[in-house]
């Protein structure tokens, strides 16, 4: 099913109606309004995360495949995009088992760009398999969801999408001193590998620089710990869960 | 006596829910898909649900005509497809079919034909049985807002 604006919404359009997901084509970018490109190759789980974000107040655009993600965001081509100060792309939430092009490869290109490298990149995995996680974690992935994604998941994620990474009060930098400050207890001292360490803080502090307002996010997120995959992926690893 | 319509009704449906998690046919997930369901989205899970069936009996078809092919090998192809249905019956909550695609799916990496055809039978068996529960879900479901619509008469 060909549609007109090049196949960037992947769902047709009578089970778009049906389900009241909207418009194919993109309205006019608000800024106000986080915009989240969502890539899975199931039909299934994109219309389900679509429908998670759209009710977490997300702008939502789909996709069926890595390829399709980086013709969207003009990264399908060598050529330096020109015209794509318009695109705004808050969130890359993606599967990782897609054929063609896995997430993790997606991933990859995602982070060699130069228009769209500080995006945050989320992988969803029906699989909790450490190196996965691991690996995707390394090449700079922000988060990694289990499937099936539940609305807790993408409320979390929500939440430190919209937490001001700008710096642009005093009150947030109060707020960064005093989260920097959470790093240096001395489980910190050298980075363990993620899966023996204890808390969510430690475990994020190893991971290459990351935009400040990701190493806020820990001790404000609205559910606990226990919850985020990182976390029960530790628990896993300590025979807990 | 209408009012005792729509609460006989609700209490069908209770029943009906609470079995089916009692019996593992659906799990958890399926109260998440509940949760996305509002006044924008009305009839998101029964959407959802009848696109599953759809991809669900495609994957399943094309199942079957892969393996009755006597000359069958390609065994990697079974295994994407069941990483779908995997997949997909895991998103809706649909626990005991994917379990038994979880298991048809190892034995299909033991490379028997024969094997992979008992496993293509318990999977349809289960998928047809959670079919059958979900069609009588939405029949209740359906009858349940007649009767609540009839209670209140514009």
């Amino acid at each position: 099913m060909a549609a007109r604006d090049g196949g960037v919404s992947c769902l047709r359009r009578t089970e778009m109606i049906g389900i009241g997901i909207g418009e194919l084509e993109s309205p006019p970018s608000d800024s106000d309004q986080v915009h989240v490109l969502a890539v899975d190759d199931s039909l299934v789980d994109r219309i389900v995360i679509e429908r998670l974000l759209r009710i977490t107040s997300c702008k939502v655009t789909a996709v069926d495949s890595g390829w399709r993600a980086l013709q969207f965001l003009g990264l399908d081509d060598d050529k330096a995009s020109v015209e794509f100060d318009r695109l705004k792309v808050d969130l890359i939430i993606t599967d990782y088992c897609m054929p063609g092009m896995t997430g993790y490869e997606l991933l990859k290109k995602i982070k060699e760009s130069t228009s769209f490298r500080e995006v945050p990149v989320v992988i969803m995995s029906s699989e909790n398999v450490m190196t996965r996680i691991d690996r995707c974690l390394e090449e700079g992935a922000e988060d990694f969801l289990l499937k099936p994604v539940k609305l807790a998941d993408v409320k979390r994620l929500r939440s430190y999408l919209t937490r001001d990474v700008k710096v642009s009060a005093d009150g947030n930098k109060r707020k960064l001193v005093e989260d920097l400050s959470n790093f240096s207890s001395p489980v910190t001292t050298s980075p363990p590998p993620l899966s023996t360490s204890t808390s969510m803080e430690s475990s994020e502090s190893t991971r290459p620089s990351s935009p400040v307002g990701f190493i806020s996010s820990s001790p404000e997120s609205s559910t606990s710990p226990v919850d985020s995959p990182i976390r029960r992926r530790e628990m896993k690893s300590l025979g807990l869960d | 006596m209408l009012g005792l319509g729509v609460d006989r009704l609700q209490a069908d449906i209770n029943r009906l829910l609470a079995s089916l998690f009692h019996q593992g046919v659906l799990d958890e997930q399926f109260l998440q898909l509940q949760q996305l369901q509002d006044d924008t989205s009305p009839n998101f899970v029964y959407d959802v649900i009848n696109i599953y069936f759809d991809e669900s009996e495609k994957l399943l078809r094309n199942l079957r005509l892969l393996l009755m092919d006597r000359e069958f090998s390609d065994f990697k192809k079974i295994g994407l497809h069941l990483n779908q249905l995997v997949g997909s019956s895991s998103s809706i909550g649909a626990r005991r079919v994917r379990n038994v695609c979880v298991a048809f799916r190892s034995a299909s990496e033991l490379n028997n034909r024969l094997g992979c055809l008992r496993g293509l039978e318990v999977v349809e068996h289960e998928y047809h049985y959670l079919k059958n529960m979900m069609h009588e879900l939405f029949q209740l479901e359906q009858q349940r807002l007649l009767a609540a619509g009839v209670r209140y008469p514009m």
